[in-house]
């Protein structure tokens, strides 16, 4: 968990993958072959600060799981871990347009842990937008959340426009189900159908939702159970781009023009799905690895380009 | 520190052992289907004692437990995430508030049934009590 993202296509020759490498470093991406699995290796740290986000670009951040109040062993500070995260993002060679928090902005809700995040999130001085995670909806279905980062739209969820590109903010930790994953519900589906209904297909379309909205880890609830109903509203889309958290690891699967991508967090890591006798909690690792495993995500629309660059940067990079 | 007491709140939780007839009056405090913190006092105990379910892991351990109708469960989350202790029928038979590491949460069964419950954090963690 070092922040590279790994792509599921296969087969690349070297054909293939000089053409990749040409296109991937126009987007921002490396692309190698690590044992015949072709892998994008975010080109992070000095490599890209020589071919920054020009200023036509629309660029702005995704952070998550940020956890305020957690105090387990994993990571005893994760204001000291937030506050380098911010710091990270204000090095970045161009300045986002704004900032997206994925959820899990606090560990239990409690409206001092939110307040702490505010204050915190707000020294960055980016224009932020928030979607709340299973953990900042623990109080009264959500209240002490909603009360500071609610949005209009009274079931919470909402959409905008900047930069040409159309968010959409959806909550799937909301109502959930005996034995269930993430959950959307038949009314933000509709309101989702409603809201793209009138948006041409070329339009580039960015979804936020704190769970995965494809079944990374069902043994884990690491999913959404009506998250492909979503999906097939998205897919007419000629670019979308589906930034999740939760699973506090990057985890990327392409179906069609539809990228989705988990993030790292700034608290803790989490083990991979799959790793023997592990569970979906906290995963302490050592303490100087630590930074390695947090991290913040750039993304960038070039203007000619309809999808974005994204580059996944750990706190040590 | 605040450790210290969920750690006294957690080592109490394993010392709620019953034996039947004892339907200890001193744990009415505790209040049931609220908040069930264990009130310190001098205990040491094996572990998973008998009416106690352990979080750990995103588990319920054990996930099915048959009690005889009067028994007092004891839920304490062992686990470095917070969980609950949430009914699945509707209307709710009980739901715990979110249980940080250590914490405790109490229910008295008195009506014979199946009770399924999960945590409604983490919804695919899922236990039933069956009392009769």
């Amino acid at each position: 968990m070092s922040g590279k993202t790994e792509v599921g296509r296969r087969g690349a020759g070297r054909r293939d993958l000089l053409k990749c490498m040409l296109g991937g470093a126009a987007t921002g991406l490396l692309w190698t072959v690590s044992g015949g699995v072709p892998r994008a290796v975010s080109l992070g740290g000095e490599a890209f600060a020589a071919t920054p986000a020009s200023a036509h670009d629309f660029s702005f951040v995704q952070i998550s799981d940020t956890h305020i109040g957690f105090h387990g062993a994993a990571n005893p500070d994760p204001n000291g871990t937030l506050k380098l995260a911010l710091e990270r993002i204000a090095q970045l060679p161009a300045r986002p347009a704004m900032m997206l928090h994925t959820g899990d902005v606090s560990h239990l809700s409690k409206p001092e842990e939110l307040e702490t995040a505010k204050q915190l999130l707000d020294t960055a001085k980016l224009d932020t937008h928030f979607i709340p995670g299973e953990h900042d909806t623990l109080i009264d279905n959500g209240r002490t959340y909603f009360e500071r980062f609610g949005k209009m739209g009274k079931d919470g969820w909402y959409s905008f426009d900047q930069g040409g590109v159309h968010f959409v903010a959806l909550i799937n930790v909301l109502n959930l189900k005996p034995g269930g994953l993430g959950y959307l519900g038949p009314e933000q589906l509709e309101w989702l159908e409603s809201d793209l209904k009138s948006r041409s297909a070329s339009t580039p379309i960015v979804v936020l939702a704190h769970m995965p909205l494809w079944p990374v880890a069902p043994e884990w609830g690491w999913g959404t159970d009506d998250g492909a109903q979503a999906v097939s509203t998205l897919k007419r889309f000629g670019s979308v781009t589906v930034l999740n958290g939760h699973i506090h690891q990057v985890i990327q699967k392409v179906e069609g023009t539809v990228t989705f991508r988990t993030a790292m967090g700034t608290a803790f890591p989490q083990a991979a799905p799959g790793t023997p006798g592990a569970s979906p909690g906290p995963l302490k690792v050592p303490e100087e690895r630590l930074k390695s495993v947090l991290g913040v995500r750039e993304i960038a629309f070039a203007p000619s380009a309809a999808a974005p660059a994204v580059t996944d940067r750990p706190l040590d990079a | 520190m605040n450790r210290t007491s969920l750690s006294w709140a957690g080592v109490l939780g394993l010392a709620l052992v019953f034996t039947g007839a004892a339907v200890a009056q001193d744990m009415a405090a505790h209040g049931d289907g609220g908040m069930g913190h264990a009130t310190p006092t001098a205990a040491t105990a094996p572990a998973a004692a008998k009416n106690e379910i352990v979080i750990d892991n995103f588990a319920f351990a054990p996930a099915q437990l048959t009690v005889p109708r009067g028994t007092r469960l004891t839920w304490t989350n062992r686990d470095d995430d917070p969980h609950t202790v949430t009914s699945a029928a509707d209307p709710k038979a009980f739901k715990s508030p979110a249980l940080d590491t250590g914490e405790s949460f109490a229910v008295t069964f008195d009506k014979p049934g199946t009770y399924h419950y999960f945590c409604s954090i983490h919804p695919h963690m899922e236990g039933t009590i069956v009392v009769q």
